[in-house]
């Protein structure tokens, strides 16, 4: 029996609707369980868990390396910020010291992965509120960046490029030349997205006043990132607790006080912009070293050294068959995922599988707000508000 | 009893227990709360930074009351809520709290300990209307009671699963 609403007595006119879980607008599949006064929403509750995996209980029986490829599957359009997370918190555990090259690669390809899940957003967002075309020119550009993920890790989604102690392997010449082209031109493109959208009357008709919540509510409900900048709290993990060396970098917080669904379009569109000035400083300063920590029990050896150094050969095999040992303890771990805080919970029972892994992601919080900006308004507009949240399933399932 | 995340098992680092004993003592988040109520606070550990309380679970409530209220602590946004299972050790459950004050830029985990025999700790929604869906998911992963919860059902498993896959006695590969 599916989840629904109880009738109010005396209300029988109302209609309970289920509003997907196959709903083009729902962004995967998030259910709605609607009660519907003509065509205001009363109440609403929602019904997730058509994604769920149990990634949670198959961290525990995997190694830590191994778990990394589980984090990529979560937030599937922010794949490297779920690598970054998790490797973050294990390298807490572990107190390594990673080489600034790396983490500076780390920082551009995070701020590129921003990017693009921002593009999709828009493209879907907009194309929910009507404004097909903005989804073509999004795509466009999310295929230049996805073609520097191809480039640098192999894959073009889930890259797993982020290892525990550094990156999977040196980036191959000639990638900063790539993503130097694409920051010359991204620029110019977000000002076509603001042409397309920002003073369009029917955009700002289905946007300004819409989804409203204050920055009070939006903190009780555990909204974070874009969501919750969007109604004038100033909170960025990447500002507040800098990690990967954030900083060392100089760039912006954007924020807006209506707390609308305009409010969170334009926060989210400059905070591209301050990304594409992050992923520039990256480029420009990147510094020469390795690109693994020094930690030969944990990063695995080069291809090359295993067929000329036998202690190589050995730690290869130590942590391909077993793994290594973290210390007996627990971190918590937050990174500034393209929605909002990701937090990587690990316990360590010093075994080589961590013995609980629990992931505060973004979207599950930001979700339990959806309800208290929908009703009270019309069904056209939720919608719009589901798209403003810029929720992904995948990670609310898990 | 302290059996989890001892900070002394690196290596060379046994010798400064005390020393890291006195610090958690003079933390102004550990000294805020002793004010409140000496017995409200049943341990506390640093480690990696983080600090951690364990709380009893009949005083919880009342802790995070505080913990939002004061002034100088100010955590208003729960990150998370979340539970471990040390099976077959006894207390057999943990729920952790991940709280974060956005003014002060701190970060702080409450710990509740609790029996594996009908375990049961009061709802936090009250106090952050965060909890809601989060206390919800340990209560279908992990079949943790949360009393006063206003709406306690299975968030992400069917309404009809049998179990709670988290706990540590629940086979990876389900029942066959």
């Amino acid at each position: 029996m599916p989840l629904t609403l109880e009738r109010v007595p005396g209300q029988e006119e109302r209609v309970i609707l289920s509003m997907g879980p196959q709903h083009p607008s729902t962004h995967g599949v998030l259910r709605l369980v609607l009660e519907l006064d003509g065509e205001t929403v009363v109440r609403a509750i929602y019904d997730i868990g058509y994604l769920h995996t149990g990634f949670e209980k198959s961290f525990e029986h995997l190694t830590y390396s191994q778990d990394i490829t589980l984090t990529d599957r979560m937030d599937y359009l922010a794949p490297l910020s779920n690598n970054l997370g998790f490797c973050l918190a294990v390298e807490k555990l572990l107190e390594l010291e990673i080489p600034p090259k790396a983490q500076f690669v780390r920082v551009l390809l995070t701020e590129l992965t921003r990017i693009q899940s921002h593009l999709v957003w828009l493209g879907t967002h907009a194309i929910d509120i009507g404004a097909m075309s903005v989804f073509l020119y999004c795509f466009r550009e999310r295929e230049d960046i996805l073609r520097i993920f191809e480039m640098v890790a192999g894959q073009r989604m889930m890259t797993s490029y982020f290892r525990i102690g550094g990156l999977a392997l040196e980036p191959p010449p000639g990638w900063l030349g790539r993503v130097q082209k694409f920051l010359e031109k991204f620029p110019s493109r977000i000002d076509e997205y603001e042409g397309l959208l920002t003073k369009n009357p029917i955009w700002t008709m289905r946007t300004q006043g819409v989804g409203k919540i204050s920055a009070e509510d939006a903190v009780a409900y555990g909204v974070s990132g874009p969501s919750l900048r969007g109604s004038g709290v100033k909170w960025d993990v990447r500002k507040a607790q800098p990690y990967s060396s954030y900083d060392k970098f100089n760039f912006d917080i954007p924020t807006r006080p209506e707390g609308d669904v305009y409010a969170r379009y334009l926060v989210r569109l400059a905070e591209m912009r301050e990304s594409v000035k992050i992923v520039r400083q990256a480029a420009e300063g990147l510094p020469e070293g390795p690109v693994k920590a020094n930690a030969p029990h944990i990063v695995m050896p080069d291809r090359e050294s295993m067929k000329t150094s036998i202690e190589a050969l050995i730690y290869h095999f130590k942590i391909v068959t077993e793994g290594f040992h973290p210390p007996v303890g627990e971190v918590y771990h937050s990174v500034e995922s393209p929605r909002g805080e990701l937090g990587f919970y690990v316990v360590s029972d010093g075994s080589p599988r961590p013995f609980r892994c629990h992931v505060r992601t973004p979207s599950f919080a930001n979700l339990q707000a959806l309800p208290k900006i929908i009703e009270g308004r019309l069904i056209a507009d939720v919608v719009a508000c589901i798209g403003s949240i810029d929720v992904v399933l995948g990670e609310i399932d898990r | 009893m302290r059996w989890r995340g001892e900070a002394t098992l690196l290596p060379g680092d046994d010798s400064s227990a005390s020393d890291m004993q006195a610090d958690i003592e003079n933390h102004p988040v550990v000294q805020r709360v002793r004010e409140f109520g000496p017995e409200a606070v049943e341990d506390a550990q640093v480690f990696r930074g983080e600090l951690t309380l364990w709380i009893p679970a009949a005083r919880l409530r009342r802790v995070c009351e505080f913990l939002r209220d004061q002034k100088e602590l100010a955590f208003k946004y729960l990150s998370d809520v979340t539970a471990v299972d040390h099976y077959p050790g006894e207390p057999r459950f943990e729920t952790v709290y991940h709280l974060y004050s956005i003014e002060h830029n701190q970060r702080l985990r409450l710990k509740v300990k609790l029996p594996g025999d009908d375990p049961r700790v009061d709802s936090m929604v009250p106090v952050w209307p965060s909890a809601k869906a989060s206390e919800r998911e340990v209560f279908d992963l992990f079949g943790i009671y949360f009393e006063g919860h206003p709406y306690l059902v299975r968030i992400l498993l069917p309404e009809d699963w049998e179990g709670h896959p988290l706990r540590k006695d629940y086979p990876t590969e389900g029942y066959r």
